[in-house]
């Protein structure tokens, strides 16, 4: 029995051998450049759209666009500010107009040269409201958005419909030669040129215009270091190497699959057996007892992504407008036993408003985060108690009943207030309810950066009217410290008058930050050398096989 | 038998509509907006909602939407989902793959259940019956991810015989295993069924006849026995296809099979009417045709069953 299995084995290696000999014997006459040949095959979900950038805003598809494009500035993978990559160069004189010129003879996919209409067409397009783009509001900064973007006067469920925009064109936008173009804001932003590195700004080629975006969503077109090969539905992305890509990002190997799974467990055992070369999460099963780790010894890694898991109040509800009262439930919460007994310590208790991966975040701004009963308990006092059931909000359908109940129970016990979780069915209703500002406690909420600075935390979380402030929280001296920042002449200024805003959000603790995401990726033998990017996705410039 | 036939494929109507009006109203009635979630923890902007809504004609009362829906269906066009991909292609691609995989379930649990059913009924209360009612409680008693679960692991992971998850082409060599666990546990009942049905059988009139006039013992229970007393296992193995092609959700997630499982769980959590009932009108196509055949089975197995 034994001698025959071994037998097998060295036939099923030889057999290996011989093919990928055969391989690379075919291949290697083609490709002069030098750069190695291979095929690897990473994790992937079935992407929610047609891959159109501005209009892919969940992972699965996200992913993708980020291979498949390259945008004017890239973020580098161990955090910091941003580099460029198109952007030959991105000049402002006073953080308003900013003249954007991008390096000569890059090309899309098509073959059709990256020029800057292409960048001028995509945004008008993208913020078009008639278009629905998912990502239309990235877009806002830019002056005469009012223009091309109408509101609903009812909201999106009203009767009414939103008027026709007047024009199709910003006027802030407006193409100089094939190379240049000018960017007028309609107030000064000093973090506008950290923003152009996400998916929303990519360029769009000239065939995106005259085809249908569901039809080019299908079959993309892009600009970055591999192209599109086929997509089907459910199975595997496959994607190649783009030969006349010119940037520095070029990646070292020829074919890229990007298999799908609905179950994490399955990719994770396929990751074992080497069908899988890269997850970027393994499945929270292997977490326990570290089983991940002693599965794949020096090929799992353990990195902090910048995502961070929040509590926010429900502002409009007058239970919660007490600040003293927010704070005590903040301090009443145990961050550092939840992270170690629900998570196994894979997350990081929480002290910072931001997350630690963010430019410009100090590490600790948080003093609300502290778990200090006594202090909790002076200040539910203070705050003159709390009436009734709190009840923690959270969707069931992903993985947070545990922690949400770790959280109401660590309230209930420091506070002695009657705090309980309970379970939203789907995602969807969630985000409905809390849409409508229908929520009748606190509940979960989770932030991933756009893009690294940490006024991307401020902005669409604490500001009036930011595009994620659901809680309606509003104080007129963090808008005035945060419209200071942006119209900072440079990105310390910037930054000091966001750390100024935050020490008041502290005060008002509209949330409570409960832990910051770490990532716990693994990839096959087959990876010689690999890293992850600022966001936690495979970098493919940096894959050796 | 022509009118029978044709008689229940008139039935077939009636009931087709019935059952996609009910599942088009109940995935309506469903809580939430399609594409409140859509994107992340921000809002969506007031502009794509309402351009999805008008696109998808979402409000319109439910009935329009149906009836439209019902309309382009007869010509043969399920529609898009809301990401903009064809129903038809979805189809095309998930369901000869569940198909594949609950004829291999079926062949399984018809050839190891018959077999262990027909042992243990033969000799009832030797080694043979013991052993299959207790591994049939067994099977009976674990849920399918348990059984997916360990056998993936062992044979995936652990001695590797297998690929963990089956490859994207679905050969049928893969999905024996997949297909084992699918069937396992309709596979005990099977072997139940056809135990008590053969045990039964066995005292009857005309298999002591045959025995008396001296058959031999393959052709007393291969031809006249086992004739007899597949009826039972029969009806169970037709409603179980139907069963299995809509409950193939776990062993798909668990091999990562494109089949229409999955489809058919995102549709209803993302509230995807068109998607839900278009995958559902296959289904109960095949649970009805397969009604039919079973019915039809009844007279090829015992003679004595007319249909006028």
């Amino acid at each position: 029995m034994r001698v025959s299995k071994r037998a097998g084995a060295v036939a099923v290696s030889a057999a290996v051998v011989l093919v990928a000999a055969g391989c690379n014997s075919g291949d290697g006459g083609d490709n002069s450049g030098g750069s190695t040949d291979g095929a690897i095959t990473i994790h992937g979900t079935q992407p929610e759209v047609g891959l159109v950038p501005a209009n892919t805003t969940e992972t699965g598809g996200g992913k993708i666009i980020d291979f498949m494009w390259t945008g004017l500035v890239r973020y580098p993978n161990d955090g910091g500010n941003p580099v460029k990559a198109l952007a030959e160069s991105i000049d402002t004189t006073d953080s308003k107009v900013y003249t954007i010129k991008i390096k000569k003879g890059t090309k899309f996919h098509d073959g059709t040269e990256v020029k800057a209409k292409n960048f001028v067409d995509a945004w008008n397009w993208n913020a078009y409201s008639p278009n629905a783009v998912q990502g239309a509001s990235f877009f806002s900064d830019i002056d005469g958005y009012a223009d091309v973007h109408t509101e609903d006067p009812d909201g999106a469920d009203g009767p009414q419909k939103a008027p026709e925009p007047t024009s199709k064109t910003m006027k802030g936008l407006e193409v100089v030669d094939d190379h240049t173009f000018k960017v007028t804001l309609a107030a000064p932003f000093s973090i506008f040129p950290t923003k152009l590195g996400y998916s929303a700004f990519m360029p769009l080629p000239d065939a995106f215009f005259t085809s249908t975006s569901d039809a080019f969503g299908k079959k993309p077109i892009g600009n970055g270091p591999v192209k599109f090969v086929s997509w089907q539905d459910n199975v595997e992305v496959k994607l190649t190497r783009f030969d006349d890509y010119t940037l520095e990002d070029k990646v070292k190997f020829k074919d890229l699959t990007v298999k799908i799974y609905q179950d994490d467990t399955a990719a994770y055992n396929d990751l074992l057996s080497g069908q899988l070369d890269f997850m970027e999460q393994v499945p929270n099963s292997s977490l326990a007892g570290d089983k991940w780790k002693s599965d794949l010894g020096t090929r799992a890694k353990n990195v902090p992504v910048p995502t961070s898991a929040l509590i926010a109040f429900p502002m409009y509800d007058k239970r919660f407008q007490n600040a003293d009262l927010r704070k005590a439930v903040s301090m009443s919460v145990n961050r550092a036993e939840i992270t170690e007994k629900v998570f196994f310590n894979s997350k990081k208790p929480s002290n910072s408003w931001a997350n630690p991966l963010a430019p410009g975040n100090k590490e600790g701004n948080c003093t609300s985060c502290a778990y200090n009963p006594d202090e909790a308990k002076k200040l539910l006092e203070k705050a003159g108690g709390f009436q009734g059931e709190m009840v923690f909000y959270y969707n069931a359908d992903a993985s947070h009943k545990e922690w949400m109940e770790a959280v109401a129970q660590s309230v209930k016990n420091t506070l002695g207030i009657n705090a309980r979780a309970e379970g939203i069915p789907t995602f969807a209703v969630f985000r409905q309810m809390i849409n409508n500002h229908e929520m009748k406690g606190p509940y979960r909420a989770a932030w991933q950066q756009d893009y690294p600075d940490v006024e991307n935390w401020i902005g669409p979380l604490y500001v009036t009217g930011g595009s994620s402030n659901d809680g309606l929280y509003s104080n007129k001296e963090v808008d005035r410290l945060y419209k200071e920042g942006t119209a900072a002449a440079d990105i310390d200024a910037a930054h000091a008058k966001f750390a100024e805003a935050v020490a008041l959000v502290d005060a008002d603790t509209p949330s409570i930050p409960v832990y910051f995401y770490n990532e716990q990726w693994g990839h096959s033998e087959k990876l010689k050398k690999v890293e992850v990017t600022n966001v936690g996705e495979i970098d493919l410039s940096s894959v050796e096989l | 038998m022509g009118r029978y036939v044709l008689r229940r494929l008139l039935q077939l109507v009636p009931v087709f509509i019935g059952t996609t009006l009910l599942i088009y109203w109940l995935v309506w009635a469903v809580p939430g907006d399609p594409f409140a979630g859509k994107c992340g923890d921000r809002r969506c902007p007031d502009s794509y909602i309402a351009g999805m809504t008008e696109k998808y004609a979402l409000d319109q009362p439910w009935p329009v939407q149906y009836l439209k829906y019902m309309q382009n269906m007869l010509q043969g066009d399920f529609g898009t989902t809301y990401g903009g991909r064809s129903i038809n292609e979805l189809i095309a691609a998930a369901y000869p793959n569940t198909l594949k995989l609950a004829i291999v379930a079926l062949a399984v649990e018809a050839l190891i259940g018959i077999t262990a059913g027909v042992l243990s009924g033969l000799r009832r209360n030797g080694f043979m019956d013991n052993l299959v009612l207790v591994s049939t409680l067994f099977l009976i008693a674990i849920p399918t991810f348990v059984t997916g679960f360990v056998l993936q692991f062992l044979f995936g992971v652990k001695w590797g015989i297998i690929n963990p998850t089956v490859s994207s082409d679905v050969p049928f060599s893969e999905l024996l295993i997949p297909g084992f666990v699918l069937g396992s546990t309709s596979m005990a009942y099977i072997a139940r069924l056809a135990r008590t049905s053969i045990a039964e059988n066995r005292r009857a009139d005309y298999v002591r006849t045959a025995i008396a006039k001296g058959l031999p013992m393959r052709r007393v229970v291969g031809v006249h026995l086992l004739r007899n007393s597949m009826i039972p296992v029969i009806t169970f193995l037709g409603t179980d296809l139907g069963a299995l092609m809509g409950g193939a959700i776990v062993t798909e997630g668990i091999f990562n099979i494109n089949g229409i499982g999955r489809e058919v769980f995102r549709a209803i959590v993302t509230k995807e009417g068109a998607t839900v009932v278009s995958i559902v009108v296959i289904l109960v196509l095949v649970y009805l045709l397969m009604n039919l055949v079973v019915d039809l089975l009844y007279a090829a197995l015992d003679p004595r069953i007319r249909y006028e």
